[in-house]
């Protein structure tokens, strides 16, 4: 059963977020928002074979899963809280007639209290390089808003002068 | 035909690079900036008589604005939620004791989203005028459309933000917005809601995006947000970005990584 779980956990878990995201606009900051990108994507299935749902989610803290039923054979099983780049995830399934009907999310990170926009859970990787100093054949120029004075020394001052004189 | 003009403390610079047959350039473009200065007329929070200063002091009520003014405070709020409060038009009100006021600084402040707001108006005005292929540039927000020449996208280039002659990166687009939010021109002008001091996370952030209103906004959240940002915006649909960091790093969203093209075109 517990194999079951990591299996619902692993596939599932990003779509049971997706779907538990409502728009959950909040009023109030994020106070700390730790960055998380080191620990691995919970999005992986486990291993096959695997023992435990909590050594097969990747990242996962292990938390034994739990299962309940109810009268008419409708039983819950809760997840082990597993270990996300954005903070622990747990997720319960609801199995009825030996069939997955729903999916719930029980704790959700909370930097992903955001806009209805968001669009995937893992969020994928930021590209990162060492900044360097080109020299560009451009059109326009985006920067931080210029001052008047600093727009003459500008490179958009300089494509506007090309332009105007050409 | 390019024109360029101060307004807003800063520079806006047109460039028409197509146009249809018969259509009033000249006229549009007179038509664009008396427009700049309505919108800064209304606006400005660098002079006492514009309709956001007397909001900010409480001597007109917001039902009362114009229209103009209550759909961008409306914008701003929209924003605000969705940012989950680092981007914040009254931050003014709250800024830290060790804050050293400059002269624009207001207890309420849109100017992280009207100006390109106002460029978005702009080119609609122009398109509407009969321009086809152009750029607007206000002080740094982009915003273009159609394409430069037949085939082509706009390079619009992100500037380097300690050498003002040279770009950190180059992307190529059409019909979108490009806005900047940086430390480095202006000094410590975004504030961190959280705290009321200057935002430190980033040294600049770059936003593409199809609302130009919403990508100013977001380069600006970002600045606050740090690189928890760029994670953030990933998941709003049609924007990307790009973050310069204090230790020279460049960070980018896929999405915009993917507009990404080599500094030196092959035709240069």
């Amino acid at each position: 059963m517990r194999r079951v779980v990591a299996v619902v956990v692993g596939t599932l878990g990003g779509l049971a977020l997706l779907a538990s995201f409502h728009t959950s606009a909040t009023s109030s900051l994020r106070a700390t928002a730790p960055s998380t990108a080191s620990r691995p994507p919970a999005t992986a299935p486990p291993p096959q074979g695997s023992g435990t749902g909590a050594s097969g989610a990747p990242g996962s803290t292990s938390a034994p899963s739990t299962t309940t039923t109810a009268p008419g054979g409708r039983r819950t099983i809760d997840g082990p809280s597993v270990s996300t780049r954005y903070g622990d995830v747990q997720v319960r399934a609801v199995v009825q007639g030996g069939r997955l009907v729903d999916v719930q999310a029980l704790t959700l990170p909370s930097d992903r209290e955001r806009s209805a926009r968001i669009s995937d859970f893992a969020g994928p990787e930021l590209h990162d390089e060492a900044l360097q100093a080109q020299s560009a054949n451009i059109d326009v120029v985006s920067g931080a808003t210029y001052t008047s004075e600093g727009y003459a020394q500008s490179l958009q001052a300089a494509l506007d002068r090309a332009g105007i004189h050409s | 035909m390019r024109r360029a003009e101060q307004i807003w403390g800063t520079v806006v610079s047109v460039d028409v690079r197509d146009a249809r047959d018969g259509a009033d350039v000249p006229g549009a473009l007179d038509a664009v900036f008396a427009w700049f200065k309505r919108v800064d007329d209304l606006f400005s929070t660098w002079r006492d008589d514009t309709e956001v200063r007397r909001i900010g002091r409480g001597e007109l009520d917001v039902a009362e604005a114009s229209p103009e003014v209550r759909t961008v405070l409306a914008l701003c709020d929209e924003v605000r939620v969705e940012t989950a409060g680092a981007f914040d038009i009254t931050v003014g009100a709250r800024a830290a004791e060790e804050v050293d006021p400059w002269p624009g600084l207001a207890p309420l402040d849109p100017s992280g989203l009207v100006k390109g707001w106002a460029v978005d108006r702009a080119a609609s005005m122009l398109q509407d005028a009969g321009a086809r292929a152009f750029s607007i540039n206000a002080g740094g927000d982009v915003a273009v459309r159609g394409q430069p020449a037949p085939g082509t996208a706009w390079r619009v280039g992100i500037r380097h933000p300690w050498e003002p002659d040279k770009v950190a990166a180059v992307v190529a687009v059409v019909d979108t917005g490009v806005a900047t939010s940086g430390r480095y021109e202006r000094g410590d002008h975004v504030l961190d809601p959280r705290t009321g001091r200057p935002a430190t996370a980033l040294t600049s952030a770059s936003v593409i995006g199809p609302d130009l209103a919403l990508a100013d906004a977001y380069a600006t959240a970002l600045v606050v947000m740090g690189v928890d940002g760029l994670r953030w915006i990933t998941g709003v649909a049609g924007y990307a970005a790009m973050a310069i960091t204090d230790e020279r790093r460049v960070l980018s969203t896929p999405g915009f990584a993917r507009h990404r093209v080599p500094a030196i075109a092959d035709d240069a």
